[in-house]
């Protein structure tokens, strides 16, 4: 487990984000620091992925300051905060279902290239080998030429956290990764996808419902509750917590 | 298909074109000529339906190509076609590339309807323009290649290979571009734009590329065809202009671009014969051809051999069990 805390890779200052009369973030403030795996948790329309979608760029935060390395990237486009260093899975799987395993893996890989090529093929300079290698990491190569169309759930779920690895980007964010994935098959899953992310990305912000998946395999978790953190600690301090277990986990933990 | 046979595909296809040219009769030949010059504005058109979005205004490039020839011939004095041509293919260019930018900002039936909208104001300019010969529009004399004038069977036989050769290698380009990385992202962008952006691509910008080089092929296009007739009018920006560039590229379907020649071809085939016999009621003819086509080949003249192509996956489709398996 990665637990040193050091420089923050990722840094939120007072963010907030209201709908109307819904608030979605008030007064958000979090700091991750680089090799860090911060598992966010709350109920449904707690804020967790308001703050992430707020990170990545989808939604533009109606106050606050966020830093990635030092640099504000608040205001900038999904793509450009790609190219800054944050990518994303998401809670639904956001893949081109026409097309192939592999196709999607050489559209993410040409999409982290310098320059889309008008003349080479996706698959030139090394990246038919590169998306072979990372199908193979997340046991999908037997599917490599599948449409994903005919690709069961839980294995489009691993193809989407594949393609946002493509770039290796300094903090990845993983929205719900064993949702849709029966009990048993959970921790399988999970243990590959963090041995398949190992290396290509340290530092990982996940959303997570199942408190098993959250002691197993978070450093830090914080506790939404209303758009609001409630809590923020180790996993143990979290999930003990008075308010956590009256507000999120239902006093299962 | 490698890039080197498709290539070599190509050479072949139009040395066998411009060969069977010569055993065309002079109507026919003027018909192929029309429909290759027709046949790659629809090609643009293709390009920009594999991002998901459809343009009805193709007409706007098609008539900035031709008339720009037409006033390079009248004003500058310019009677090469070979200079001709690339001058009417640059003007469209550039037009396509200050307008692309503005309107890949749109999606679905906004960008279809700016499209339209955009040619019709350029024809509702040019109807008014009597510089530019208003609703009539303007003749220009035969034009030269190397010196000689390109008049009688000869010329018509010359403008014809013009044609081939340019349509054909401007359609050898868009297929490798189709093979590109550009053109996989273009198919992905159809399939899921809210991940290419978040895999860190400007949709509006790969659009906007797309628009452009569908402009430069409607210009192209739009030359060819004036420096054919030897003649110019607003109607070549019209609605219906435009729209027949996309019943073309319906008729075709999106698997192949030789589908949108053979698409075309049966285009001024029917038209020409309906014309002839049955003079008030052509339109008529035409609606039903595509009617049979929807109805018979609902993905376009191109599905009669991509689905051959097909057939020969290497890759069977996955069953039940192993779906099951892979769980």
């Amino acid at each position: 487990m990665n637990t040193a805390p050091t420089t923050p890779v990722l840094s939120a200052r007072g963010l907030a984000k209201s709908f109307g009369a819904v608030v979605a973030a008030a007064d958000v403030t979090i700091e991750v620091p680089a090799g860090q795996r911060l598992c966010l948790i709350g109920s449904n329309g707690a804020g967790k992925t308001t703050f992430v979608n707020i990170v990545t760029g989808y939604l533009r935060p109606d106050a606050g300051a966020i830093e990635l390395d030092g640099q504000s990237i608040v205001g900038l486009a999904p793509r450009t905060i790609a190219h800054r260093g944050i990518c994303r899975s998401f809670q639904i799987p956001q893949l081109c279902i026409e097309l192939t395993a592999l196709e999607n893996m050489l559209v993410a890989l040409a999409a982290a290239g310098q320059k889309l090529s008008f003349w080479n093929s996706a698959a030139a300079g090394g990246n038919e080998a590169r998306a072979h290698e990372l199908l193979q990491r997340f046991g999908l190569e037997a599917m490599a030429y599948r449409p994903v169309s005919e690709m069961p759930g839980g294995m489009r779920k691993l193809l989407d956290i594949a393609m946002a690895l493509a770039r290796k980007p300094r903090l990845l964010f993983l929205d719900e990764p064993t949702s849709g994935i029966s009990a048993e098959e959970k921790f399988p899953a999970m243990d590959r996808v963090m041995e398949a992310i190992a290396g290509d990305a340290a530092t990982i912000v996940f959303v997570e419902h199942d408190m098993d998946i959250v002691r197993g395999y978070a450093d830090r978790v914080i506790a939404f509750y209303s758009g609001r953190v409630i809590s923020d600690g180790t996993p143990d301090h979290v999930l003990t917590d008075s308010e956590v277990r009256r507000y999120v986990t239902g006093g299962t933990a | 298909m490698t890039r080197k046979n498709l290539t070599l595909l190509a050479v072949a296809a139009i040395a066998a074109l411009a060969l069977l040219g010569l055993a065309l009769p002079r109507w026919l030949l003027f018909l192929c000529t029309m429909a290759a010059s027709h046949g790659i504005v629809s090609v643009g058109i293709l390009l920009i339906m594999r991002g998901g979005l459809v343009s009805f205004g193709q007409g706007m490039v098609f008539a900035i190509g031709g008339y720009a020839v037409a006033l390079s011939v009248t004003h500058l004095g310019i009677s090469d076609v070979v200079v001709l041509m690339l001058i009417g293919t640059i003007a469209a260019t550039i037009a396509g590339a200050a307008v692309g930018p503005l309107i890949a900002r749109y999606s679905g039936i906004f960008f279809g309807m700016l499209t339209l909208a955009l040619s019709m104001v350029l024809y509702g300019i040019l109807i008014k323009s009597t510089a530019m010969g208003g609703s009539d529009g303007f003749n220009i004399p035969r034009g030269t290649l190397l010196g000689m004038r390109l008049e009688g069977g000869t010329g018509d036989y010359i403008l014809y290979v013009l044609t081939i050769v340019s349509t054909g290698l401007a359609s050898l380009a868009v297929a490798i571009h189709t093979r590109s990385a550009r053109g996989l992202v273009t198919q992905a962008v159809l399939g899921n734009s809210l991940r290419v952006e978040y895999l860190g691509v400007s949709v509006q910008s790969v659009m906007a590329m797309n628009f452009t080089l569908a402009a430069a092929l409607g210009g192209l296009g739009g030359a060819l065809t004036v420096l054919a007739l030897g003649h110019i009018e607003p109607t070549f920006s019209y609605w219906t202009q435009s729209g027949e560039f996309v019943f073309v590229a319906i008729l075709a379907g999106a698997q192949s671009v030789v589908a949108v020649f053979v698409a075309s071809l049966a285009l001024e085939l029917v038209r020409s014969f309906s014309n002839l016999y049955f003079p008030n009621t052509w339109q008529m003819a035409l609606g039903l051809f595509l009617l049979a086509i929807i109805l018979f080949l609902p993905a376009g003249i191109g599905s009669l051999w991509s689905r051959r192509a097909g057939g020969k996956s290497p890759e069977p489709k996955i069953s039940a069990s192993e779906r099951e398996a892979a769980r």
